[in-house]
């Protein structure tokens, strides 16, 4: 099952070029890039690892590559996602945030019921991926 | 965006035989780039040269480009090499400017790093340090002044050559992202590429800066204080003609920088002289250096 979270997450994925274009659009802003990957892919988790610090002091899309490829290098087979966090008075946040590398395959998510008294019914999801350790799991 | 290059791309590459090179030359506005170094730079004649067959390099690649003749980017990493204050480093900040408005690089920022920015102290330090300075600059010019001090040759568990590594490799990859220019001295800069020569046969274009002439020091001078808002009286510039040829026979003389250590002396003893006199002043006193204030300096007393 595709992850869809965050921008173009339901187009083809981003060529190397494509990527290029967007992170040049969000340093043009004056945001500042970060890159971030994990192999928790539950859309709730929030705390993906950082890959290195955001980069604020990196004026071109090539220098944010070099990062990017060292931070596929290192975390083969997870999810990868950058992020452009706009520091300016009122946003403070994020304002770009999408997936540019996943695992070859994904193993989607399980929908939970659990019955409690009066024929409740709660709902949760679970990720197959997360049934391993970390580390082993894709 | 100027309308001349969309017209030059309505054509396809595949129809298009001719190319205009006048539309190309007044698009890219490299006249304009080429009057203004003229203007503010005085002398440097082998520099400006260098930069104008660089200008003709890249206006006629970009007419290959146009009637589809692929070409590589060239190589446009430099090393600028000339005595103490022959403007090495001024050329170098101008020469992203330059480089953007030709269209060759992508932004119009210089990164400028000696040693210390580079090479680590400890081992594993030295590879994280050099690609942060080398991220920062991509896109742009990394200046590297003084480049010689990375490769010390004297201690042989230097991270220098590290270093100059990375750099190699960097400059080989990202040919079309970063141009790298060396600065220093020559003598000790080509010692540095006979000892690693991969760094010497990298660089395409090895600029050598003149020392200035007597004449040439003297419309610096001019320039220099017509910046700061002050101006030389006649006598102020008769004085400092013969200042320019007292200092230039003496020991460390450093061109440029000496002509403008000596006008900030001047503008110290200007300050002084008004301060001592008191009373009210003008826009004009306030603005001339006088002879007294040049002729006061140490190199007349020898």
């Amino acid at each position: 099952m595709r992850l869809t979270q965050g921008q173009f997450s339901f187009l083809p994925d981003l060529t190397d070029d494509e990527i290029k274009q967007q992170i040049t659009y969000a340093l043009n802003q004056g945001w500042a890039v970060a890159v971030e990957s994990t192999d928790d892919p539950h859309p709730r988790n929030i705390y993906w690892d950082m890959w290195g610090t955001p980069m604020f002091d990196i004026a071109d899309a090539a220098g944010v590559m070099m990062e990017i490829n060292a931070c596929r290098k290192a975390n083969k087979g997870k999810y990868i996602k950058v992020l452009a966090f706009d520091s300016q008075k009122g946003f403070e946040s994020v304002r770009m945030s999408f997936i540019i590398d996943r695992p070859a395959e994904e193993k989607g998510f399980e929908l939970i019921r659990s019955e409690g008294p009066g024929r409740k019914v709660d709902y949760t999801i679970r990720s197959y991926a997360t049934e391993k350790p970390a580390g082993a799991r894709y | 965006m100027t309308a001349a290059p969309d017209i030059a791309q309505e054509a396809s590459p595949e129809t298009r035989t001719t190319v205009d090179l006048d539309a190309l030359y007044a698009a890219s506005n490299i006249g304009e780039i080429l009057d203004q170094l003229d203007r503010e730079l005085v002398g440097l004649v082998p520099v400006k040269s260098r930069i104008r067959e660089i200008a003709a390099l890249l206006l006629i690649d970009q007419a290959r480009r146009q009637l589809g003749l692929a070409t590589d980017p060239p190589s446009l990493h430099m090393s600028f090499t000339g005595n103490p204050g022959t403007g090495k480093t001024t050329v170098a900040r101008r020469m992203a400017g330059i480089l953007h408005r030709l269209g060759y690089i992508r932004r119009d920022h210089v990164v400028s790093v000696t040693r210390d920015d580079l090479v680590g102290q400890y081992i594993g330090h030295t590879a994280p340090k050099t690609k942060e300075a080398l991220k920062k600059a991509m896109g742009g010019v990394l200046f590297i002044d003084e480049a010689y001090y990375l490769y010390r040759p004297e201690n042989e568990r230097d991270y220098g050559q590290e270093a100059i590594e990375i750099l190699l490799q960097v400059m080989e990859d990202h040919r079309a992202d970063l141009v790298v220019i060396l600065a220093g001295y020559k003598d000790r800069l080509e010692t540095f590429f006979s000892s690693n020569p991969g760094m010497g046969s990298r660089i395409a274009h090895h600029v050598d800066f003149p020392d200035f002439r007597s004449d040439e020091l003297l419309d610096i001078a001019g320039t220099m204080v017509a910046a700061w808002h002050y101006r030389l009286s006649d006598g102020a510039t008769a004085a400092m003609r013969d200042y320019i040829e007292r200092r230039m026979d003496q020991p460390r003389f450093a061109n440029a920088r000496s002509i403008r250590n000596a006008l900030d002396r001047a503008r110290l003893r200007q300050a002084n002289r008004l301060f001592a006199k008191g009373g009210i002043l003008d826009a004009d006193a306030l603005q001339t250096i006088e002879e007294a204030d040049i002729r006061a300096s140490r190199v007349f007393a020898q």
